[in-house]
C-alpha cells in the first residue's frame, strides 16, 4: 500500500490557441505535489489557475505535454486505475433523456458489480444524496443541485478509494453545500482519499487536512489550511471601547474606525504593545486582540500582483 | 466487450427517446398511399412501383438516421460534457466508440427491419400475396443496412474531431464520391493527361464503394442477386468499417476534452 494516494512529477500542461492552433498557453507549469492515503485535499485557487486542468488530466480527459502522475501507484494511464477512483466533473451535465436512477445503473455497468449489486447500489446512492423521491424523473427537468448530487452519486457509487471533486460546492444553496460537505466528511471517516478544488476558503477551512494553491498554473503552496491562511497575516486588529474621549486620546482614535459604541484599530504585530499602553493610559476597554488573516481573495490577489510584478520585471530585463 | 455493449443500449436508448424511430411513423404512411394510389395509375407494374418507392425510401431515411445522428455520436458527447464522467470510468476510449457505433446501428437495423416490414406488407396489399422472388427485396434491404453502417463508421470518424456541420459536409461528401468509383476507376481523360487518371484510380480504391451496395433496380424487378456479391458485400463493408473506426479510435484516443 503506497504513502501516497496521489503523486503528481513536473506534470505540464498546454493549450493550443490561435486561428491555427499554432500557439500555446502554458496552463500548467511542472505541478509536482502529493496528496496522502485517507487526507482530505483541497485544492485552491482562483479560476484559470489550473485546477479543473490538473483533475482532467489526473482521470485521464486531457493529456500532459510532460510529466507523469500515479494513483494508488498506478499510472494514470492505466485503465485498472479508473476503478479505484470516482470523479466529478465541475457542473456535471449527464443525458437528459435519462432518469436518476437510470443514469447512475448505466455508469455502474462499467463496474465488475452484478445486477443485484447495481441495484441495491443505485437505490442506496439515490437515499444518500436525497433524490430518492426523484429518482423517476428525467434529468432535463433536474435543477443544477439536483443535478450536482446526481454527479456525487456516481462518483461514489462503486466504493472507490480516491475521489476526486471538481467544484462539488458550485452552484449549491447552503443547504446542498452542507449536504456535499457532510458527504465528504463521511467519506473521510471511511478512510478514502479526497481531491477537491475550490476557489472558496470557507470550504476547504472546514475540510481539508491540506490543502495545495495553484495560480498561474505553478503550486505556490501547500501545507495546513491555517498556515496557508497564516502566511500573510497582516496585523493586528484591536477591538476597544472608549466612554470619554479627551484631547489625550485623539492620536490614537485618528486611526481607529468607529462602529457603533465600539472601535476597531488595526496596528503592525511591531506597534501592539505600544498603541495597548496608550489605549490602557486613556481608560479605553480591550475587547479583544485578533490576528488579521488575510482573506483567500486577498491572499490570490497579493500573489497574481505578485506574478504580474514578475513578468514585468522579465519584460524590462529582456529589453 | 461488455463496456461497449452498456454504450450501445444507451445509444439506442437515447435515439428511440429521441422520437428517431418517429420515422416509422412518416414511411406507414408513405407506403399506405402508395399502396391506395399505385392500383388506379399503374396497370401491370403495381409491385414494381411499390418496391422500387419503397427500397428507395428505406435507403433515403436509413441515410438520413446514419448522417444526421452519426455526426453527433461524439460531438454531442464532447459538447454536452456527457462523456467526463464516462470516460473517468474504466471504459477505454475505443470502448466507448465501438458502442456509439454499435448503438446507431442497432436503431437502424431495428428501424430497417420495421420499414421491410411495411414494405412487405404494402405488397401483400396491392398483390394479395407475395412470390418467391420478392424475398430478393430482403437482399436489397440486407445491403441497405451494410452501406448504412459503413456511412455511420464515417460519420462516427468525422465526429470524433470535427463540427457537426462539417462532418456532414464530409460525410455526404464521400457518400456521394462513393457512389462514382467505378466511373473513376474506367475515366479516361479527354486531355489524355495520365497523372490526373491516377490519381483517380488510385482514390477509387480508396474511397469506399458504395455502388457496390445499389442492387434496388434488380430487386424491384425480381431479379437474381449472385451469393457471391453477398459475401464480396459483407466482406467489404466489415473491412471498410473495422479500418475507419480504427482511424477513428487512433484519433479519438489522443483527443483533448475541453
Amino acid at each position: 500500500m503506497p504513502g501516497h494516494a496521489i503523486e503528481i512529477e513536473n506534470l505540464t500542461k498546454d493549450y493550443p490557441f490561435g486561428f491555427l492552433h499554432l500557439r500555446k498557453k502554458r496552463s500548467l507549469d511542472g505541478l509536482t505535489m502529493q496528496v496522502e492515503s485517507g487526507e482530505v485535499f483541497g485544492f485552491l485557487g482562483p479560476n484559470g489557475a489550473g485546477k479543473s486542468t490538473t483533475i482532467k488530466l489526473l482521470v485521464g480527459l486531457i493529456f500532459p505535454e510532460a510529466g507523469t502522475a500515479r494513483i494508488l501507484g498506478k499510472p494514470i494511464t492505466d485503465i485498472a486505475m479508473h476503478g479505484d477512483i470516482g470523479y466529478l466533473p465541475e457542473q456535471p451535465y449527464f443525458y437528459d433523456y435519462l432518469t436518476a436512477a437510470e443514469v447512475l445503473d448505466y455508469f455502474a455497468r462499467f463496474h465488475d458489480l452484478t445486477a443485484a449489486d447495481r441495484h441495491e447500489r443505485v437505490a442506496r446512492m439515490l437515499r444518500k444524496v436525497g433524490l430518492e423521491t426523484a429518482r423517476k424523473i428525467q434529468l432535463r427537468k433536474y435543477s443544477k443541485g439536483m443535478l450536482q448530487r446526481v454527479g456525487l452519486a456516481q462518483a461514489i457509487l462503486h466504493d472507490p478509494k480516491v475521489v476526486i471533486l471538481d467544484e462539488p460546492m458550485s452552484g449549491l444553496d447552503p443547504i446542498g453545500r452542507r449536504e456535499v460537505r457532510d458527504i465528504i466528511l463521511e467519506l473521510k471517516r471511511e478512510g478514502r482519499t479526497v481531491l477537491f478544488s475550490t476557489h472558496i476558503l470557507s470550504d476547504a477551512e472546514m475540510l481539508c487536512d491540506r490543502v495545495g494553491v495553484i495560480v498561474g498554473g505553478k503550486l505556490r503552496g501547500i501545507g495546513a489550511p491555517g498556515e496557508i491562511v497564516g502566511m500573510k497575516a497582516q496585523g493586528m486588529e484591536i477591538l476597544f471601547e472608549l466612554r470619554e474621549s479627551g484631547s489625550s486620546a485623539r492620536a490614537v482614535l485618528a486611526k481607529a474606525i468607529e462602529t457603533g459604541d465600539r472601535y476597531r484599530l488595526q496596528v503592525s504585530e511591531q506597534e501592539l504593545y505600544g498603541v495597548l499602553e496608550q489605549l490602557r493610559a486613556v481608560g479605553a476597554k480591550i475587547l479583544s486582540v485578533a490576528q488579521i488573516k488575510a482573506s483567500l481573495e486577498e491572499y490570490f490577489m497579493n500573489l497574481i500582483e505578485a506574478d504580474r510584478a514578475q513578468a514585468a520585471a522579465v519584460e524590462v530585463s529582456g529589453k | 466487450m461488455r463496456r461497449a455493449g452498456a454504450v450501445a443500449l444507451n445509444t439506442f436508448r437515447e435515439a428511440v427517446r429521441d422520437r428517431v424511430l418517429y420515422n416509422l411513423v412518416f414511411f406507414a404512411l408513405l407506403m399506405m398511399l402508395a399502396a391506395i394510389l399505385v392500383g388506379g395509375i399503374s396497370i401491370g407494374i403495381e409491385d414494381l412501383v411499390i418496391k422500387s418507392l419503397g427500397l428507395s425510401a428505406i435507403s433515403v431515411i436509413g441515410l438520413l438516421i446514419a448522417v444526421f445522428i452519426g455526426v453527433g455520436l461524439v460531438y454531442k458527447e464532447m459538447d454536452k460534457r456527457t462523456l467526463y464522467a464516462l470516460l473517468a470510468k474504466p471504459v477505454r476510449r475505443w470502448e466507448f466508440l465501438l458502442g456509439k457505433f454499435g448503438g446507431l446501428v442497432l436503431t437502424l437495423a431495428v428501424n430497417t427491419m420495421a420499414m421491410a416490414a411495411g414494405l412487405f406488407a404494402a405488397l401483400l396489399y396491392v398483390k394479395h400475396h407475395l412470390e418467391r422472388t420478392d424475398a430478393v427485396l430482403l437482399i436489397a434491404i440486407y445491403f441497405i443496412l451494410l452501406k448504412l453502417t459503413l456511412v455511420v463508421a464515417l460519420a462516427l470518424l468525422f465526429s470524433c474531431y470535427s463540427t457537426p456541420l462539417l462532418a456532414i459536409l464530409y460525410t455526404s461528401a464521400l457518400y456521394i464520391a462513393g457512389l462514382f468509383v467505378e466511373e473513376m476507376r474506367t475515366f479516361h481523360s479527354t486531355a489524355a493527361n495520365p497523372l490526373l487518371e491516377a490519381l483517380l484510380r488510385g482514390l477509387s480504391y480508396l474511397l469506399p464503394n458504395f455502388e457496390n451496395f445499389n442492387v434496388m433496380a434488380a430487386a424491384a424487378h425480381g431479379r437474381e442477386i449472385p451469393g457471391a456479391l453477398v459475401l464480396q458485400n459483407t466482406v467489404y463493408a466489415a473491412l471498410y468499417s473495422v479500418i475507419v473506426l480504427l482511424v477513428a479510435a487512433a484519433v479519438f484516443s489522443r483527443r483533448n476534452l475541453k
